[in-house]
């Protein structure tokens, strides 16, 4: 425990954490190099200024409802309610959103403050390239000059998605260190930033990295939940019996989760990927198949071996393919107020084609994970339950990757 | 705490001599025979690179250099075992161990301090751990007479180098250019005055390190500070030219650090 945050300090409400020293629990911190402290102590003064500022809100609000299309609505999938034959599945739809996902919530967010902050450049990490796209965009929109880092796996994996960031101005980085996935761009990210620390804003893409992180893009991707929450008791007059969302470092989960953290009876489910299986080895399930470690500026649970080296995380769906979890994750686990299931890329790759045909909505691959646990979960709590799923992005960007799997020639 | 860094820095101040550090990566190659080699190559302090998967604050030369340990099977017990075999044949230079916070916590900070201690290590350089969450691992490592270094950067202003310099021991490390390991040094005449400040906040000595590769650029540098500390270039000598490649490498790099400031 970090020696500062006496008892008192400590929020008593499980919806209030971070503590004073970034820690959710024991999770979380400020594990950086010396040369990036500053940057992260002028981030966090930056944005509670920011936070405190109406005007700073009022322009989000703007873009968010102008441009990135907000609120998005929620949506009863009927035909896919009557195929799993049990519990009434909603769908909260940022797949809607401008750029087909949830992460442009958390990029124009970053992207205003880096803004405000007078920083003159942007880099990102990003793995499906739905982060690396949205911060392209609204760096495209202010006018900065963008830098995406990207490992060579996902550059071949996600062509479609790498071609729309160069149309968008950014520059886009094939990180080929490590095992060139999410992980290494993300050292690589980090690297140009202890490089160019004055001038540059590193916008990270997911609920991970040190010290303001974590709560801010949270709190950025609320907006998911908050709407969602009042959405249903406007639709349905009640709650949810369980809100479920996939994980890769958990941002659209936390988002969704967050709002209705306190409210005791709604469960919450979170979806991480177990590639061929978390017996096999093969997977991306840090809270299943991980342990507490300290990487990329916190400690949370991590994909592992004996020595405390990181093992490669494997999942068909590149925006899952990383081998730790948010910090707010690992406590919200180990406080047992969320529950961690996970599903398989087989699974994911059949619920990819069940949705578009039942719906006519093309999942990404990220959620489709999270549609097989909503299948069992809706068995489970039978015709009286309520599921409300956060349909996280939309599947375009997949469908050269689905094809090859499905040996179809484009 | 007195333990062999002390020491080693008091005796070069007394031949007003500038100290060179090398560093290097245990598991890389044959790393017990450069580690062995290298007291007699010229190197007053040893830094030894524990190897971890995600150097973050790394550059090329030793990303690799670890990727090549782990591939060859290196772990931290064989790391601390290297320097318990060095402990036997040496008991007078300081050596560092440098390196990455999850292999340690994973071992456990206390675990780890003291099995530390029992091979002969004198300090750590935690390159991911900033002062504000070392309290534990510091607190385990003091128990164990290790000193824990900090590192201050060009980043670091007055008011944080208050917080850098706070229960630091040994000697502070100053990283001289805001950027991975290996990519190029900064000007010397601001590392110069960067040195002093570092120096009368801590009343430690201060080595300079981060993209120093030529003896020249060292020789200027160990005019101002304590200490020269050279990583990458020796990592990347001992990978093309192996112990003989790497020993040459840091007999000229430290008899151009020795005689500076003659
Ligand atoms: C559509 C989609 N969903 C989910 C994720 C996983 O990220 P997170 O867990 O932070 O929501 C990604 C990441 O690229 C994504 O593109």
């Amino acid at each position: 425990m970090s020696e500062t945050a006496s008892a008192d300090t400590r929020p008593n409400a499980l919806s209030a954490w971070p503590d004073i020293d970034g820690r959710f629990g024991d999770f979380g911190g400020r594990f950086v190099a010396e040369t990036l402290m500053p940057n992260i102590l002028e981030l966090e003064k930056a944005y509670e200024a920011a936070k405190a500022d109406p005007g700073f809100k009022a322009e989000m609000d703007l873009f968010l409802t102008d441009y990135v299309g907000k609120p998005s609505p929620i949506y009863f999938a009927e035909r896919l309610t009557e195929a799993f034959g049990g519990a009434k599945i909603w769908l909260k739809r940022d797949e809607l959103n401008h750029t087909g996902s949830h992460k442009i919530n958390n990029c124009l967010g970053q992207v205003l403050l880096a803004k405000r902050m007078g920083k003159t450049r942007i880099i990102a990490e990003t793995g499906a390239g739905q982060h690396g796209v949205a911060t392209a965009t609204v760096a495209a929109r202010f006018g900065i000059p963008c830098t995406v880092f990207m490992g060579a796996t996902d550059v071949e994996r996600q062509a479609p998605n790498v071609f729309r960031m160069k149309l968008l101005g950014a520059e886009v980085i094939p990180v080929t260190s490590g095992t060139g996935t999410l992980k290494d761009a993300m050292n690589e990210a980090l690297r140009d930033w202890v490089t160019n620390v004055s001038d540059t804003f590193y916008v990270i893409g997911t609920v991970a990295g040190p010290h303001p992180y974590p709560a801010m893009v949270r709190d950025f991707q609320s907006i998911i939940g908050r709407e969602a929450r009042a959405q249903m008791m406007d639709r349905l007059g009640r709650l949810p019996d369980a809100c479920v969302a996939c994980i890769g470092g958990g941002s659209n989960a936390m988002g969704l989760f967050h709002p209705f953290i306190e409210d005791e009876e709604v469960r919450l489910i979170g979806v991480e990927a177990a590639g061929h299986g978390v017996e096999t080895g093969k997977h991306a399930a840090s809270l299943k198949g991980g342990r507490p470690g300290i990487l990329h500026g916190n400690k949370t649970y991590l994909l592992q071996d004996d020595d405390g080296q990181i093992i490669d995380a494997h999942s068909i769906s590149a925006g899952l393919d990383y081998p730790g979890i948010g910090p707010e994750h690992a406590f919200l686990h180990d406080m047992k107020r969320a529950e961690y299931v996970s599903a398989t890329d087989e699974e994911a790759m059949e619920m990819f084609q069940l949705c578009t045909k039942l719906e006519g909505i093309i999942p990404a691959l990220e959620p489709s994970h999270a549609l097989a646990r909503v299948r069992d979960l809706a068995k489970e709590l039978g015709p009286d339950g309520v599921i409300l799923m956060n349909m996280c992005g939309r599947g375009d960007k997949d469908v050269p990757q689905v094809a090859r799997m499905l040996g179809v020639e484009l | 705490m007195t333990n062999r860094l002390t020491t080693r820095f008091a005796e070069l101040t007394a031949y007003n001599r500038a100290g060179f550090v090398a560093y290097m990566m245990a598991g890389d190659g044959d790393s017990q025979g450069l580690l062995n080699a290298l007291p007699a190559a010229g190197a007053d302090v040893i830094e030894l690179g524990m190897p971890f998967t995600d150097p973050m604050a790394d550059g090329p030369s030793i990303q690799a250099s670890a990727l090549r340990a782990l591939e060859a099977g290196m772990t931290l017990k064989g790391t601390l075992a290297q320097a318990a075999e060095f402990r036997k044949r040496d008991t007078e230079t300081p050596l560092v161990l440098m390196g990455y916070a999850n292999p340690i916590f994973s071992m456990g900070w206390e675990a780890f301090a003291k099995a530390a201690a029992k091979a002969g290590v004198d300090g750590l350089i935690c390159v991911d751990v900033p002062p504000e969450e070392d309290n534990e691992l510091r607190t385990a490592l003091t128990k164990q007479g290790i000193a824990l270094i900090r590192l201050a950067t060009p980043t670091t202003d007055d008011d944080r180098l208050a917080t850098v310099v706070a229960n630091t021991a040994g000697f502070v490390y100053y990283v001289s250019t805001t950027g991975v390991t290996g990519a190029g040094t900064g000007v010397v005449t601001e590392v110069g005055a960067a040195v002093d400040r570092v120096k009368a906040a801590s009343g430690l000595p201060v080595a300079v390190g981060f993209g120093v590769r030529e003896p020249e650029q060292a020789e200027a540098i160990a005019k101002r500070a304590d200490a020269v500390v050279v990583g990458s270039a020796i990592v990347d000598a001992m990978h093309e030219g192996g112990i003989d490649g790497a020993t040459g490498l840091v007999k000229r790099l430290a008899s151009a650090v020795h005689a500076a400031r003659r």
